[in-house]
């Protein structure tokens, strides 16, 4: 059984491929962690209430908000942060498409398409639509997140 | 960040569950199960809910469960809504949690955790009400084990356990599996939002069984609007009067919407929903 209690614990976490020790409150969510000790700022604080998507990464290649995942729950699950697809199909369509304003949202879309490209590589509108609708972007650029994310979808499903 | 501490575990067997249960409550320490965790971590956040220990269930296998077992449809408790989405077995079940929240929530979001949710939706449950579906119980404060009961003994209006006991289990006879179905799901604007009027329906030996989410502060099966459905002697803007007039509780009132634009668009749905499968009763 794994079990925390009341004071820190030292857990190891899986993120982009490496082992990272890190010290917990059984109430840091994955979101607090990643950011304050592990320097991964990619994930975005903002609603913490599982509505905008700016904080999700991958866990075991599936998208979550990590603002709703305990970090002492995600030591079994293999983890992807942004700054682990470094120069992948999907930022470069994003840079193609001009799809990013400010920036903010841009990292949880990217993840999200990524996981989406990788699960159905021919996605119909339909599911794309369906996975996206997790991920909020306050400088409104839908309409080029969705090319870019369709490019790369489209691209994949040829290869 | 959650402003308060509090102890985890996370069992690996149901026996270590219940016994993680009942020795922290001999600790006289507050405990709650936790299973996808969304909401515990959002009302926790915002101290609106405390614990001294949560008991992940997770690790347990049992509550992973999604398959055929014979003529059951077996789904563990913990199992997350998109993986229902995906399996397809139950195709009402699979539809009505594809409704629920936004698609990344949803590899988070349990069945368990939506139907032990302390919100009013629960949306979940309606196709288990209609399928008559058993469930599988564990835990308790007197240790006497696993119980199989209806879903229907444990659930009214919400959840109800006694003491120390969690979810393990949904069962749901396979007859009920392939039945004709139609769910819908009003929502005030955006295509992911809690319901206004959410419904799931199927049809059993030529009769249309009906649950309702959204509408009320709770959600519910209820015979008598089942009846008024299925009385075909009624024109159908009667049959909409009493369908409204045979609602259990007051329509909810608030910023997803009025109680009049929510009356509005439940009798929509009826009304859509008995047209949909009006082939299905010939
Ligand atoms: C962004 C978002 C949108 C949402 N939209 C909808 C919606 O449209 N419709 C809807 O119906 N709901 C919606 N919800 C609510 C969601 O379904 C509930 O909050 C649900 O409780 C979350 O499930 P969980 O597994 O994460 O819960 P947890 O936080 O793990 O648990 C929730 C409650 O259930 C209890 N519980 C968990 N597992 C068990 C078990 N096995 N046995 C007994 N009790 C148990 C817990 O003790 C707790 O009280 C939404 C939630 C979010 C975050
Ligand atoms: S910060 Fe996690 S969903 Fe908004
Ligand atoms: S680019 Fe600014 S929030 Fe999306």
């Amino acid at each position: 059984m794994i079990s925390n209690g009341k004071s820190k614990t030292v857990i190891e976490l899986h993120v982009n491929g490496d082992s990272h020790e890190v010290m917990v409150r059984s109430g840091d969510t994955l979101l607090d962690i990643l950011r304050e000790q592990l320097g991964l700022s990619g994930a975005k604080r903002s609603c913490e209430n599982g509505d905008c998507g700016a904080c999700t990464v991958l866990a075991d290649g599936k998208p979550i908000h990590s603002c709703l995942s305990l970090a002492i729950e995600s030591c079994d699950q293999s983890l992807m942060t942004i700054e682990g697809l470094m120069g992948s199909p999907i930022q470069q369509a994003f840079v193609d498409n001009w799809a990013i304003q400010c920036g903010f949202c841009t990292p949880g879309f990217i993840l999200n398409c990524h996981a989406l490209a990788t699960e159905h590589p021919n996605a119909s509108d339909e599911v794309i639509e369906e996975w996206m609708c997790s991920n909020l972007c306050r400088c409104t650029g839908y309409q080029e997140i969705k090319e870019a994310v369709q490019s790369v979808v489209r691209a994949s499903g040829n290869a | 960040m959650i402003p308060f501490d509090f102890e985890y575990y996370k069992p690996a067997t149901v026996a270590e569950a219940c016994e993680t249960y009942r020795t922290l409550q001999e600790q006289k320490k507050s405990v709650v199960y936790y299973s996808g965790g969304t909401e515990f971590i959002t009302l926790a956040r915002v101290n609106q809910i405390s614990a001294d220990a949560v008991i992940d269930l997770k690790g347990i296998p049992e509550v992973q469960v999604l398959e055929m077992q014979g003529d059951q449809f077996i789904v563990g408790s913990a199992v997350t809504l998109n993986q229902i989405a995906e399996s397809r077995l139950f195709p009402l079940l699979a539809q009505t949690v594809r409704g629920v929240a936004d698609h990344n929530s949803r590899n988070k979001i349990t069945i368990g955790g939506n139907l032990g949710s302390r919100l009013s939706y629960r949306e979940g449950v309606l196709p288990l009400l209609l399928a008559d579906c058993k469930v599988r119980v564990a835990g308790g404060m007197k240790g006497e084990g696993e119980r199989v009961v209806s879903l229907s003994d444990v659930f009214d209006k919400q959840l109800n356990l006694e003491q120390g006991e969690f979810l393990l289990q949904i069962l749901v006879d396979k007859e009920y599996l392939d039945l004709p179905y139609v769910h819908l799901k009003k929502t005030k604007q955006s295509k992911v939002d809690y319901p206004l009027v959410s419904v799931a329906a199927l049809v059993k030996d030529k009769e249309i069984r009906m649950a309702f989410s959204g509408i009320c502060e709770y959600p519910f099966r209820l015979g008598e609007i089942e009846e008024v459905v299925n009385n075909t002697t009624f024109a159908r803007k009667e049959q909409l009067k009493q369908v409204v007039g045979k609602l259990p509780a007051a329509i909810l009132d608030d910023l997803h919407g009025s109680a009049g634009y929510r009356e509005f668009v439940f009798r929509n749905v009826v009304q859509e929903t008995i047209d949909a499968l009006e082939w299905a009763q010939k």
